[in-house]
């Protein structure tokens, strides 16, 4: 078939363009039909009745960066692994597919030394730890509040 | 092979016709246009039909969990109440919109259009049938799971942009969540895509059967695991119960989209309920054999030989039959997806992260590394053929 490549991603600019329209075009009709009396209270954000204190863009928890960076390792990862993958069947097939499960297992390899590395930091513990390691191996994890 | 549902209909000689007609009017090559005409009709089509899936699926969520606590559900619009989602949607659009003052007000409005945006562009590659796959890409599974890391931006821009501290919190969680439940999902993928040595769904479709011994999750031991994996992490994607945290309404009163009113709202719960639908179909068809349908029924050479029948009309019948399949698993899925709702309490979030990070993630490392070495060892075989040549073909055609 005569399929250039515009013609096979056509469909995701076109899909991507209907979404645009369909929030847009909802969101118009809703405008024009909608009843619209803003007061100043109406718009303050809701705190369970409360008048709001402050602002909601203050400090958070450091957990959140750790676990970014964590992602974008094994998701980096998980993305280089996939062309390997969809090519060691046809080596396989023909014979050859030591040499690509060779180089997979090595990818693996790295990723699994990474969930060992970071298990071992404690980066996986949501609650973490301030106290070394305990000897007698407990369970429960003090949090240590300043 | 169907690269395109173009291609699915440039293979009759009646729309080839029409395609050079076209041509000599125009003094143009028409096939871009047709093209374009097709996949515009289609987009429409499947976009109208997941929409009104979405809404449905909105209905079936109250109608199942009052079925689940022994309760009526919604009864007043319609036969059954089958009507209750256009009322709300009604309802949504006439409500007044309420935007905070101290708001993010540019990233506020982005937020709904990137859930939208994110979920509408995986329909693309979404296997109804081996023809009406709207395109069928190389990159298929890739492409879905990037452009589907949109619904995570804009569930953590909502969060942030309300400036408010439930918000904040949802989207927070939903962010980490979202991020950390990719990684397992993919590598269970990445087991798929070993096994069908290709990552488009075509491939990976024809790469299974009809019958449940021929699908991939009864390949082998690891793949099982992979399905199992890779339906609690797309549970998680979705932000679906038992790992509804972003939302949680008992403790973050509704989470990301506290703030959000009106049709605004609207975007982000016709999102994930049509989420949920695309995630199951990629289960299904990475793992519950796809569309495929028994006795070359799909093809029409079944009708085509046995019957008779013109090859335009047995292949159309075909066509339905695949899609019936395909969508039949799907919504058996859907309908799992609701039942552990409305049957599993909430995790609390260290157990989240603990479950994917020290369960899930080694786990599917684990698989990986299985499915690698089972392909090596038997050839790529499944578990059943190979215990058909232990039974010297006894159990073979099994």
């Amino acid at each position: 078939m005569s399929n250039t490549n515009l013609d096979v991603y056509m469909p995701v600019i076109i899909l991507m363009i209907l979404a645009f329209v369909l929030v847009g075009g909802a969101l118009l009709v809703a405008k024009i039909l909608r009843p619209s009396n803003p007061t100043e209270l109406k718009q303050t954000e809701y705190e369970c009745g409360e008048l709001p204190v402050g602002v909601a863009w203050s400090n958070f928890n450091v957990r959140f960066y750790v676990v970014s960076l964590i992602f974008i390792v094994f998701d980096v990862e998980g993305a280089l692994m996939f062309p390997l993958a969809s090519i060691y069947k046809k080596y396989n097939d023909a014979g050859a597919g030591g040499v690509v499960l060779a180089t997979f297992l090595l990818f693996i390899g790295i990723l699994a030394a990474g969930v060992v590395y970071c298990w071992r930091k404690g980066d996986l513990d949501w609650v973490r730890s301030f106290q070394t390691p305990a000897k007698n191996n407990q369970r429960t994890q003090g949090v240590v509040n300043e | 092979m169907n690269n395109t549902i173009v291609s699915y209909f440039l293979q009759f000689e009646e729309f080839q016709t029409v395609v050079t007609k076209l041509s000599e009017i125009t003094g143009a090559n028409a096939t871009s246009l047709v093209a374009f005409v097709i996949f515009a009709v289609a987009a429409v089509v499947v976009l109208g039909a997941l929409a009104t899936v979405g809404g449905l699926g909105t209905y079936a969520e109250r109608k199942i969990s009052a079925d689940l606590q022994m309760r009526q559900g919604p009864n007043r619009v319609g036969p059954y109440g089958i009507l209750q989602f256009l009322a709300d949607g009604v309802k949504m659009i006439m409500k007044e919109d309420i935007v905070p003052r101290h708001a993010d007000k540019l990233t506020f409005n982005i937020a709904p259009l990137l859930c939208m945006l994110g979920v509408m562009a995986t329909f693309a590659v979404l296997p109804f049938s081996s023809g009406f796959t709207m395109t069928d890409l190389d990159v298929g599974v890739f492409y879905l799971i990037g452009v589907s890391s949109l619904v995570g931006v804009g569930i953590f821009l909502g969060g942030y942009s309300s400036n408010s501290k439930w918000s904040m919190l949802g989207g927070m969680r939903g962010a980490s969540q979202i991020i950390s439940y990719e990684v397992p999902v993919t590598l269970s993928i990445l087991a798929i895509v070993l096994l069908a040595g290709g990552m488009s769904f075509g491939t990976i479709v024809s790469a299974q059967g009809a019958w449940p011994h021929q699908w991939f999750v009864l390949h082998n031991p690891f793949t099982f695991i992979a399905f199992i994996v890779l339906f609690i992490g797309v549970l998680a994607e979705t932000n679906r119960a038992p790992f509804d945290l972003p939302e949680a309404e008992s403790e973050l009163v509704s989470g990301y989209h506290t703030e959000f009113t009106g049709m605004r709202f609207g975007f982000f719960a016709l999102a994930e309920y049509m989420e949920v639908f695309v995630v199951c179909g990629v289960v299904a068809a990475l793992f519950l054999g796809g569309y495929n349908v028994p006795f070359g029924l799909g093809e029409g050479t079944f009708l085509m030989e046995k019957l008779h029948i013109p090859a335009i009309h047995a292949k159309g019948v075909g066509q339905l039959l695949q899609v019936g399949s395909f969508v039949s698993k799907t919504l058996a899925l859907y309908y799992v997806v609701i039942w552990i709702r409305w049957t599993l309490p909430r995790l609390r979030v260290d157990h989240l992260m603990t479950l994917c990070w020290k369960y899930l993630t080694p786990i599917a490392l684990f698989n990986l590394v299985g499915c690698a070495l089972w392909m090596f060892f038997f050839h790529g075989q499944s578990i059943w053929q190979l215990l058909g040549h232990l039974g010297g073909g006894h159990g073979g055609g099994h």
